[in-house]
């Protein structure tokens, strides 16, 4: 379970991310809806330890405390993160972008079978483990970045914009994929624009304005509030 | 072409072994210039196996190969060779360490500078050592080490560096190190500690030029800082390493090997300019092979490839 309170972010004057709470378990899928330049980013780059929290900021991973962690450390907790633009290394195969996932101590001794799991979750990359990423179509890298982090085994994965330049088509699948990984035990969260396709196969969600949890509520409540309809879904208020 | 692993075992032992006779056929000067090849060819593979996955590019070449020659010159007389290499090696290493710790989280030109700084410390600590505690500046090294085992000890280095490097390569720390020079961030990000893969590969490196700079100390007479830590030595074997390319093991061997001849003749005819055109031959290289010769190399085969 990742529990987060209290988290501020700031750069210089400039408050990104301000007093945030929020909770993900195993085997759930949350989602934070938020426009450009709601802190989503600043958010999950502080919890995946590339960025530092503010003191006085609690997150802590199955009673772990990350606050103090490096990032590699922080991977080693068991938090994986899949940064947006993907990260994923062009100049190496498919395999070695997965191999690299399992850089972990706590992937290694599991290393073949978490592989197993990766190409069973995204078969088309059974058959492009020799290419190299960058010659891969968006999606296909998405999925290689996604594979690369649950190659370390994670509890909780962090993911950033995956749907972002997707084809409707590839979307279909990413967020199916997200579900199986659901059913894997894994908990997953995820900062998105797609508000329609990720409350659809989210649990949870959380609306984050100008860095502040403006609202929160199961998958379904969100879809139904005007609010959100108005903001996020494009329907028109006269049509509520 | 693609050979099988025991052809290429067998080619390299074959290899490995005719490089072992030059001592026997060649004369004082082809073995002179035998040996300046392989300690070019030692320091520019161990520069490459850290600058060229991280792209830090280090001047602190010959702060290790000064402490490597330095140690045999303080210690060659009174202890037993192996342990005297043993010495220097331990000495490379806890500098490395030191050194790779403070300073591998500056990055770009800092580095750079901090390196070129760190062998100037080096050389004037020491000249501070030796004009205030031992009251000497400059030593006589007076060996039993011949020519022909300097250059068979070096030949055995520069065996070992090949084969740490291809070890480093398939192993996960290669895997890891390239991606470090590629973007740090999402290398940490998936969970490699970047800060002691750099440390662990400076100081492997760093072991390889200060024994390097142990083996070579024999074969000058008399030894002052100014001789063991000449800056030059950093900026040669800089060159070499991008001049043959960094992002191929043997990509050094191929700017080592006309750069030294080339530096031989211009030493041997141009004593007085060789600074200047030293700088030249600098500046073109980088003017016009970036990839280096490895690179060039890689992409007239391909051209080829693509052609037929």
């Amino acid at each position: 379970m990742l529990e987060i309170a209290d988290l501020s972010v700031s750069y210089g004057k400039h408050r990104a991310v301000d007093n945030v709470a929020l909770t993900v378990a195993r085997a759930e899928i949350v989602v934070i809806l938020g426009a450009n330049g709601s802190g989503k980013s600043s958010l999950l780059r502080t919890i995946g330890g590339i960025q530092p929290a503010a003191n006085g900021a609690t997150i802590t991973l199955s009673g772990t405390d990350l606050t103090k962690l490096r990032a590699h450390a922080i991977v080693e907790a068991g938090l994986a993160l899949v940064p947006e633009g993907r990260g994923i290394f062009g100049d190496l195969t498919v395999r070695e972008n997965l191999m690299l996932g399992a850089y972990a101590k706590r992937a290694r001794a599991g290393e073949a079978e978490n592989l197993q799991r990766v190409l069973t979750l995204f078969p088309r990359l059974s058959e492009r483990m020799t290419q190299a990423a960058r010659t891969m179509s968006g999606g296909e890298q998405q999925m290689v970045a996604i594979g690369r982090a649950l190659m370390s085994a994670p509890d909780i994965l962090l993911l950033d914009e995956p749907s972002l330049g997707l084809s409707p088509l590839m979307c279909g699948e990413l967020f199916g994929a997200l579900g199986r990984i659901r059913q894997a035990g894994i908990g997953v969260l995820l900062v998105e624009q797609n508000a329609k396709r990720s409350l659809a196969v989210a649990d949870r969600g959380y609306l984050l304005e100008n860095g502040r949890i403006v609202g929160q509520g199961s998958a379904q409540s969100l879809q139904n509030d005007p609010a959100v309809q108005r903001a996020y879904l494009g329907v028109a208020q006269s049509a509520v | 072409m693609m050979l099988s692993l025991p052809v290429k075992l067998i080619g390299t032992a074959a290899l490995v072994a005719l490089l072992a006779c030059v001592p026997m056929v060649a004369d004082g000067y082809r073995l002179s210039l035998a040996i300046s090849l392989l300690n070019y060819t030692v320091l520019a593979t161990a520069w490459a196996l850290f600058s060229g996955p991280t792209r830090y590019v280090s001047l602190a070449t010959v702060a290790f190969f000064g402490i490597g020659v330095y140690t045999v010159a303080v210690l060659g007389e009174v202890l037993a060779w192996p342990l005297v290499l043993l010495i220097a090696l331990g000495l490379g290493m806890f500098v490395a360490l030191i050194v790779g710790l403070a300073t591998l989280r500056l990055s770009g030109v800092y580095f750079v500078i901090f390196t070129f700084g760190l062998a100037e410390l080096v050389r004037q600590l020491v000249t501070w050592f030796e004009v205030n505690i031992t009251r000497t500046l400059g030593r006589y090294v007076f060996l039993d080490v011949t020519t022909d085992q300097i250059y068979w000890q070096l030949l055995g280095l520069t065996v070992l560096v090949f084969v740490a490097g291809i070890l480093i390569r398939r192993s996960r720390l290669g895997l890891a190190l390239r991606v470090i020079g590629d973007d740090e961030t999402v290398a940490r990000h998936i969970g490699i500690n970047t800060t002691a893969a750099k440390v662990a590969l400076f100081v492997l490196s760093a072991s390889f030029m200060t024994l390097c700079g142990a083996i070579m100390a024999p074969r000058w007479s008399y030894i002052d800082p100014a001789i063991a830590f000449n800056p030059v030595t950093s900026f040669q074997v800089l060159i070499m390493a991008l001049l043959g390319g960094v992002h191929r093991l043997y990509g050094p061997l191929l700017g080592v090997v006309p750069l030294t001849l080339l530096f031989e003749f211009l030493l041997a005819n141009f004593p007085n300019h060789f600074s200047i055109l030293i700088g030249i031959a600098f500046m073109l290289i980088v003017y016009a092979i970036p990839q280096g010769i490895a690179g060039l190399l890689e992409k007239l085969t391909k051209r080829k490839g693509a052609a037929s």
